[in-house]
């Protein structure tokens, strides 16, 4: 465990010195470019504002009103058929919505249940197998302003699922 | 995502009705809003720093020369981009950056990458084939160090926090790979639809 985190905090400043010493070696005025590039990241950012502020309120609404525990009510006949524990249909639908608040799920499930339990287990695995679709969809077709996502939506849902009903298998096959 | 952004809001406030918290929304409007701009403002040091970081590194040629190594992969998965095109870089660093876990780091090259997608794009309002690709390898997210999950586990004093590795390496290949498979049905059906 020690050694993976300390790859990932190798790795970043790695990759930064690679970045500048390639820049040096090729004649690049590194400082005026980085400035460059660091202009168009502000100006890019700015843009962004409006639709963190309309992604971050809608969700946190969802999240408070108690609407993720109906849906995952809705969905009870789902669940018993394909054998998944409520907390984890409920922690993938929050994993598709915000980063954050599904590791505070995963963290409180490590406290109810303990990390090395079965739902432990799957609450890692589903959290580290997907991504925050409908955040990444929003903000990134956002930046650009394309307003018809054609059927990025429907992709992402599908792939979430696949990593739902492949984390109950794995976690399951492995750790029996 | 009209239609989703409308669900959340509307849905959220329904079920507050129906769950009799409809008191929990008001401070929750406010709390949200100050998160967003927070995270919005922690975004523009990130964004800002990895723009101008990515800006060296293509003056320099570095993306150009890893773009071409990985270009027989790409031009398979995204038939769209034109060879050497600088968005086949940017979404190659995005791809680096999650699987090795850095979240923050990848936004900044994502967004760049849409930016570059966007250039090539004949109808600004519409998503291209590249941009639903891009995005569905991207949400499905593969990882090979998930360094966060493996820390919370071991802060809730787990005896084998890394134990998960070899279950999400599997997880997210799956995901991955019904990602890939989605995108290509879905748009040989849309190519069909649109024709007609």
């Amino acid at each position: 465990m020690a050694e993976q985190i300390s790859i990932s905090s190798w790795i970043l400043p790695f990759v930064i010195a690679a970045v500048f010493l390639h820049g040096l070696m090729n004649n690049v005025r590194v400082f005026e470019v980085f400035t460059e590039g660091a202009q168009e990241g502000l100006q890019l950012a700015i843009k962004l504002i409006p639709y963190l502020l309309g992604i971050y309120v809608a969700v946190g609404i969802f999240r408070e009103s108690g609407a993720v525990d109906l849906m995952v009510r809705l969905l009870n006949p789902l669940i018993r058929l394909l054998d998944i524990p409520a907390e984890a249909l409920f922690l993938s639908i929050v994993r598709t919505l915000s980063g954050p608040a599904a590791l505070s799920m995963m963290a409180e499930i490590f406290d109810t249940y303990g990390p090395d339990s079965y739902l432990g287990r799957l609450a890692s695995t589903l959290t580290g197998s997907t991504d925050t679709t409908f955040y990444i969809i929003a903000v990134y077709f956002g930046s650009v302003g394309i307003k018809k996502t054609k059927y990025a939506v429907p992709v992402g849902v599908m792939a979430d699922f696949a990593s739902l009903i492949a984390s109950v298998y794995i976690v399951k096959r492995l750790f029996p | 995502m009209n239609k989703i952004f409308a669900f959340l809001i509307l849905g959220g406030i329904l079920a507050a009705i129906w769950n009799g918290n409809l008191d929990a929304i008001t401070p929750v409007v406010l709390e949200s809003a100050r998160t967003a701009i927070e995270r919005a403002i922690s975004l523009m040091g990130i964004v800002g720093f990895w723009l101008g970081i990515a800006k060296v590194a293509e003056e320099s040629g570095l993306i150009d020369r890893i773009s071409r190594f990985i270009a027989p992969l790409f031009r398979w998965l995204f038939p769209s981009i034109p060879k050497g095109h600088p968005a086949m870089g940017s979404i190659l660093m995005n791809l680096s950056a999650n699987m090795l876990g850095f979240g923050n780091a990848a936004t900044p090259f994502g967004l760049k990458a849409m930016k570059e997608l966007q250039e090539l794009n004949p109808r600004p309002d519409t998503a291209t084939e590249a941009m639903c690709t891009f995005l569905a390898i991207n949400t499905s997210s593969v990882t090979f160090v998930p360094a966060t999950i493996i820390s919370l586990r071991a802060a809730a004093g787990s005896k084998n926090p890394s134990e998960v590795l070899g279950a999400i390496l599997f997880a997210t290949t799956c995901s991955t790979l019904v990602a890939i498979l989605a995108d290509y049905i879905f748009r040989i059906l849309y190519r069909k639809i649109e024709r007609r």
